[in-house]
């Protein structure tokens, strides 16, 4: 590069490149490039309404649309996150973790609130895979293990909101160990008869989708949103073939029978509100009499299920 | 032809010595037994240097010395009448996760261990260590087993990782390794792990969650490869040597960060050199952990397990 283009670019692109201007006013859909107005992206969830695209999304901000009346409360827990191994690559951890904060004003890549949905108390943890990739260290797991014992408290159902690439490398063995201790976050809600959902959104990878991610009584993932255990880099690396279409997204998860389905954000607070319902209602549930049992007949209700195909 | 590492070419020259000596006299009657002790004192002292001191990567590299004993050496050393089992009853039989119901020292238990293979018709016969969702999904299997006839589990940690293949992940490979760790924490019998060469990341951990976990001296335990942690936070995988100090993987710095249970000594000279006293070091550890849990009941076990790793991996946390 010569002294020209260093000293005349930037300028040329002060005027041309600054098109896709102020990122709070404009964003791009990653999908179709569609200019989408911040306002009605918010509005519409985040949601391009060009294409339909899920865009990535803030923890604070799921809470505010599945929580009954966007009311919630946080959970706090230890997230002050040591640097155990004094972990340095091109940057320090500690400062890594500085500027994730001050980014996303988040303390940590966990955010855990209780509140209700459909009325059912419930409590969420939620990923922000805008703090370091979302990934999963020690202070992650708290989060996670805080979230159960509110759920286990409040009798409350719980709801795991992954988006992360993985475990923490820079907290390297005890970041792995989060594999474990999520799994017993999980265990603690299955045990007191609870609830627990997870909503896999785009990414959930690696360690975190090889723990609790994977181990809901109900699994439910966002369009699109890519979920699988490898990064497909490796996979191409290793099997040196390309990748089938659609391979690891959300609707390919649904082919294969490891999610029970892909919900439209729009759609999620009516669905996870729906199914805590019927959870939680069980036998308990007023029953309605149904006609037929009103009138008894003998040619309805208990017969023989010859009718039955299989 | 023995194999030589790198950091090992000197001893590769002073054993050629020995060789080349050990010929010679064959053919006249030279006495050499000064000669070759003086060399063999040599050896000695190398061995003790270079591996008194090994750098992460260097371990790393023992930990994956094609020479080092496998999970099979491990079974067919320490285990009598065994019985190996096959299949998830779901889809297939794994070769990578060896598993099984044998007699360690006399008493009945579930092995369970990832096989790398020592040749490559072998390797590849067992996927280089590399299991599939059917590999965790019989490893829950026999954990269910475990449970059911109060048999303590041993595992032998030996892989690279998960096998990152597009129909591991279409059968769903983290629903498995997932579903296997919390069958470890379900466990109601003794549990003991040892890692006998790398223990890579999720796909280790899926046997691992034990009672005790064990690491061989010169064994590898990390949440990624530090080639795989170099191309990420490098952008180079070609500084997988400073990814390795960096994170923190061999057995002393994971004993000192209390994230292992104890550490297995290995022979002078990494267990490839006389992998017969690897297998008793393991046999010893093994029996050790074993008895010191032979008091205990199931939910104590199960409660001692889930403490343990509930208190991991917190340390520190303000």
């Amino acid at each position: 590069m010569s002294w020209l283009n260093e000293f005349v670019r930037p300028k040329i692109r002060a005027l041309v490149g600054k098109k896709d201007v102020p990122d709070n006013l404009w964003h791009k859909c990653p999908a179709c490039e569609q200019m989408l107005f911040h306002r009605e992206l918010s509005d519409n969830l985040h949601v391009c309404h060009a294409c339909g695209h899920h865009l990535r999304l803030a923890a604070k901000e799921r809470m505010g649309f599945l929580f009954d009346g966007g009311e919630f409360t946080r959970v706090e827990f230890q997230s002050v996150t040591p640097d155990p191994l004094k972990f340095r690559d091109s940057k320090r951890y500690t400062d890594r973790l500085k500027d994730a904060q001050s980014k996303s004003g988040e303390k940590e890549a966990i955010v855990v609130g209780h509140g209700t949905i459909g009325g059912q108390g419930a409590v969420i943890a939620a990923f922000d895979f805008g703090f370091m990739g979302g990934s999963m260290g020690q202070a992650v797991g708290e989060g996670l293990l805080a979230a159960a014992r509110e759920a286990v408290t409040r009798n409350a159902a719980l709801i795991a909101i992954p988006a992360s690439g993985g475990a923490r490398m820079q907290e390297g063995m005890l970041s792995l160990i989060q594999m474990p201790r999520t799994v017993l976050a999980v265990e603690q809600v299955r045990e007191a008869g609870l609830p627990y959902i997870v909503i896999l959104t785009d990414p959930t990878t690696g360690g975190v989708s090889a723990s609790f991610a994977m181990l809901g009584d109900i699994q439910i993932a966002e369009p699109g949103a890519t979920i699988g255990f490898a990064g497909k880099r490796v996979i191409k690396d290793t099997i040196r073939e390309e990748l089938p279409e659609g391979f690891q997204t959300a609707e390919s998860l649904r082919e294969h029978g490891m999610v029970d389905m892909v919900v439209p954000r729009g759609e999620m607070q009516a669905t996870i509100a729906r199914v805590l319902n019927l959870l939680r209602e069980g036998r308990g549930a007023s029953v309605e009499t149904p006609i037929a049992l009103a009138a008894p007949d003998a040619a309805s209700g208990m017969a023989p299920d010859s009718a039955h195909g299989d | 032809m023995p194999h030589f590492l790198d950091f090992e070419k000197p001893l590769a020259a002073l054993e050629g010595q020995i060789e080349e000596l050990r010929r010679l006299s064959d053919n006249g009657d030279l006495n050499i037994a000064e000669e070759v002790g003086k060399l063999e004192d040599k050896v000695d002292r190398q061995l003790r240097q270079t591996y008194g001191k090994l750098s992460a990567w260097q371990k790393v590299q023992v930990a994956r010395h094609p020479a080092r004993p496998k999970c099979g050496d491990y079974v067919s050393g320490l285990i009598t009448e065994f019985v190996p089992l096959a299949g998830d009853r779901l889809y297939a039989e794994d070769n990578a996760l060896v598993a099984g119901m044998g007699r360690y020292h006399g008493r009945p238990v579930i092995v369970l261990g990832q096989e790398k293979g020592n040749d490559t018709e072998s390797r590849i016969h067992h996927n280089f260590g590399m299991a599939r969702p059917e590999g965790y999904r019989k490893a829950q299997r026999l954990m269910d087993l475990a449970n059911r006839f109060d048999l303590p589990i041993l595992s032998f940690v030996d892989t690279s990782g998960a096998y990152p293949g597009v129909g591991a992940e279409e059968r769903g490979q983290s629903e498995a390794i997932a579903r296997a760790i919390q069958a470890s924490l379900g466990l109601q019998v003794p549990f003991v792990s040892v890692i006998i060469g790398e223990g890579g990341s999720g796909g280790a951990v899926a046997i691992a969650t034990a009672n005790t976990v064990l690491m061989m001296e010169h064994a590898v335990y990390s949440v990624i490869s530090p080639e795989g942690c170099a191309s990420i936070l490098w952008r180079d995988g070609a500084r997988a040597q400073d990814a390795a100090e960096a994170l923190k993987i061999t057995a002393q710095d994971l004993a000192e960060l209390k994230l292992i249970d104890g550490i297995v000594a290995e022979p002078l000279g990494g267990a490839h050199r006389e992998p017969d006293v690897a297998v008793g070091a393991v046999d010893a550890a093994l029996n050790e952990a074993l008895r010191a849990m032979d008091g205990m009941d199931g939910p104590a076990l199960q409660a001692q397990r889930r403490e343990k790793f509930l208190n991991l991996g917190s340390a520190g946390l303000a």
